[in-house]
């Protein structure tokens, strides 16, 4: 590199400066005030980022954080399931078939028509389906990620291009071609469940990327990075995608939600995860057959209703912290 | 004369529009040399900003192109020169200063860090402390009070005039040998700008680059430059050195621009713009495209019908003018007074 003596003295003030009244003091700062004043009577400053501002605002959304408990409980037992769970989803206990819940040999929510235990179905059920809404809304993020920067950075026939791919998946009538999907593909294996979800997701993300994008396109920073050399992608890394990281966190938290209740409308239907793989569409799928016994419909039901509702409080309170256009915090 | 760092020649830009073919730049020349200021003065939309973006390949294309001209640089023709090894030239040895601070920056990156960057961008294996040291030192360099403090604060923390302060440290990160500065201070309020034009100008003298000074503030021109072009409508119309712009100008545009400034030593009621519009860039008026404005003209018609050429003027040294009756104005100042025959002239 090119060194230029950096010089640690601030600037002399030229002489031939226009006449100002009281002379400026060198290096020429007008007297300390603001944050300078603050520094130099020897306070801490501590810096505070739009981060350090969206998680104060977060924190104080009263339904973002009902959400954020309840789902931490909820998903938590999911994780846990080996700890949580008092059997596993497929043992079976001959005794007591077709219980109703009680505390009896632990089966708190009951148990199905074969004898397992309904609690430990539940939790894992919850596990399977937490597993599939994640890595979907994880995977489609990425996805959505990748074609939106690329589309809306480049523009031209490439954004053209894939914008089309993106419309036709659009439109393309996403229940029967999951349902075409997974029966030509085989149901039964959650990983080819949460692919084939995956596959459908992305474009949400894709077009709000590129429509941010093509606004970050135009800012002067963006023109001020590329007056300073920085290539393509540095800009595209540095400059432009932690800028679109709000609507993406946002969309992909909702994301979890919609495709856990897809997973679970898709297993109803049989052509999601196949038993005995517990996931909560199964659930409520196996529970048809016994109308009579309530429990077995309840329980994963309100747990999909419950993990949706606080994916969907915690997304509200992220986007209202996210926002940047909006500095007031909820009580 | 010493050798020119940058030289223009018979630069064309032009924009492909709805409307017809936009002809922002028409055709100029000049040299930048080592270590001076260089300003270009013109009404907005007259080409300043253009013909200094073009050569670093920053106007977009399509709509942009660029059918003739030469921009040696340091031996290199940067118009001819592949993006990639374009790119390694701008930030390092041409970096440029933008108008407004406020959107310049980048809201979510720290400031030391935004300034690392531009010499990570291309010294990319310098060492971070190494980075951070240079950060500090150049943010010491154009005045901004607690450095390590400021280091890790976010633009919405910045001043105007601290950020310009900042953009200015930025672009000397490399130490470039020409440093572009697109009207830098028309952003802040009037006192800021004097700080920050002075922050520009010791600068400039301490790291010795060559420097473009874009802007339609004649002050700004008188206090800073060594050299003044004046554009009209995307072509030179005058240049020359500052004093001889200033005390014997030979066109009447340069005439117009500075009858236009109030002055302090007259008792002025009202300004006196130049009447008229700037010409549209798709349909010049033929002749000289000042002419349907021009006080001198009085309808003449070598001024509806030929170009004036760019010809040596009488003021000094590297003094041009493109008017046909540049000698008339020898002597006179200003539209509204007669020629001075005892002085002024030379």
């Amino acid at each position: 590199m090119t060194e230029i003596e950096p010089s640690a003295k601030p600037i002399q003030l030229n002489e031939n400066v226009a006449p100002v009244e009281q002379p400026i003091q060198p290096g020429m700062m007008p007297a300390p005030y603001g944050i300078d004043a603050t520094v130099a009577a020897g306070l801490e400053i501590r810096s505070r980022s739009q981060w350090d501002y969206a998680r104060r605002r977060f924190f104080r959304h009263r339904l973002a954080m009902v959400g954020l408990i309840g789902l931490v409980i909820v998903f938590g037992a999911g994780i846990f399931a080996n700890f949580v769970a008092p059997y596993s989803f497929s043992e079976i206990d001959l005794n007591n078939i077709l219980a109703p819940p009680t505390t009896h040999a632990h089966h708190f929510f009951g148990t199905d028509s074969i004898g397992r235990d309904y609690f430990s179905r539940v939790i894992w059920g919850i596990r399977t389906s937490m597993e599939v809404g994640i890595i979907v809304a994880l995977a489609s993020s990425v996805v959505g990620l990748i074609v939106g920067t690329i589309s809306g950075y480049y523009g031209g026939w490439i954004d053209n291009l894939l914008m089309r791919i993106t419309d036709l998946v659009l439109t393309l009538p996403a229940l029967a071609i999951l349902l075409t999907a997974a029966a030509l593909l085989g149901a039964g294996n959650q990983w080819r469940t949460t692919f084939i979800l995956a596959a459908f997701f992305w474009t949400g993300i894709a077009r709000i990327v590129r429509g941010i994008f093509l606004s970050l396109r135009e800012k002067e920073y963006v023109e001020a990075a590329k007056a300073s050399g920085a290539g393509d992608l540095r800009i595209m890394f540095r400059h432009m995608i932690p800028n679109t990281m709000g609507p993406i966190i946002v969309n992909g938290t909702l994301a979890v939600g919609v495709a856990i209740v897809t997973e679970a409308a898709l297993s109803f239907l049989g052509f999601g995860i196949k038993p005995p793989t517990p996931s909560l569409g199964v659930l409520v799928s196996e529970a048809q057959t016994n109308p009579q016994q309530w429990w077995l419909t309840i329980f994963p039901g309100l747990t999909i209703v419950l993990i949706v509702l606080f994916v969907n409080f915690v997304g509200d309170g992220l986007r209202d912290a996210l926002d940047p256009q909006q500095r007031r915090v909820r009580a | 004369m010493p050798e020119p760092l940058l030289s223009i020649k018979d630069l064309v830009v032009e924009f492909g529009t709805e409307d017809g073919v936009v002809h922002a730049v028409d055709g100029i020349s000049y040299d930048v040399l080592p270590g001076e200021i260089l300003g270009i003065v013109g009404e907005s939309g007259s080409g300043k900003s253009v013909s200094t973006m073009s050569i670093l390949g920053l106007i977009p294309q399509p709509p942009g192109r660029i059918p003739s001209g030469v921009a040696m640089f340091k031996g290199q023709d940067l118009l001819k020169m592949k993006k990639r090894q374009l790119r390694s030239f701008r930030g390092d040895e041409v970096a440029m200063v933008f108008q407004d601070p406020m959107t310049s920056l980048n809201p979510v990156l720290k400031i030391g860090n935004q300034l690392g960057e531009m010499i990570k961008t291309h010294y990319p294996k310098v060492r971070d402390e190494t980075v951070k040291a240079r950060v500090i030192d150049l943010m010491k360099m154009v005045g901004i009070p607690n450095p390590e403090t400021r280091y890790d604060q976010y633009p919405h923390e910045f001043s105007g005039g601290m950020r310009q302060r900042a953009m200015i440290a930025m672009s000397i990160a490399n130490a470039p040998s020409l440093l572009i500065a697109d009207e830098p201070t028309t952003a802040l309020d009037v006192t800021i700008q004097a700080q920050v034009l002075e922050v520009l100008k010791n600068v400039q003298a301490e790291t010795q680059a060559a420097t473009i000074l874009i802007t339609h503030d004649l002050g700004i021109v008188a206090e800073l430059c060594d050299r003044v072009i004046v554009m009209y409508a995307g072509k030179i119309v005058e240049h020359g050195d500052v004093h001889t712009i200033f005390q014997n100008p030979r066109h009447p545009y340069t005439i117009g621009l500075m009858d236009s400034l109030p002055k302090l030593t007259e008792d002025e009621e009202w300004l006196r713009p130049i009447p008229g519009q700037p010409p549209s860039l798709i349909n010049r008026p033929a002749g000289c495209a000042f002419h349907p404005r021009c006080f001198l003209s009085q309808g003449r018609l070598e001024c509806r019908e030929e170009v004036p050429p760019l010809r040596p003027a009488d003021g000094g040294p590297g003094h041009a003018t493109a008017c046909h009756f540049a000698e008339e104005l020898i002597g006179r100042h200003s539209k509204f007074t007669e020629p001075v025959t005892a002085g002024g002239a030379s």
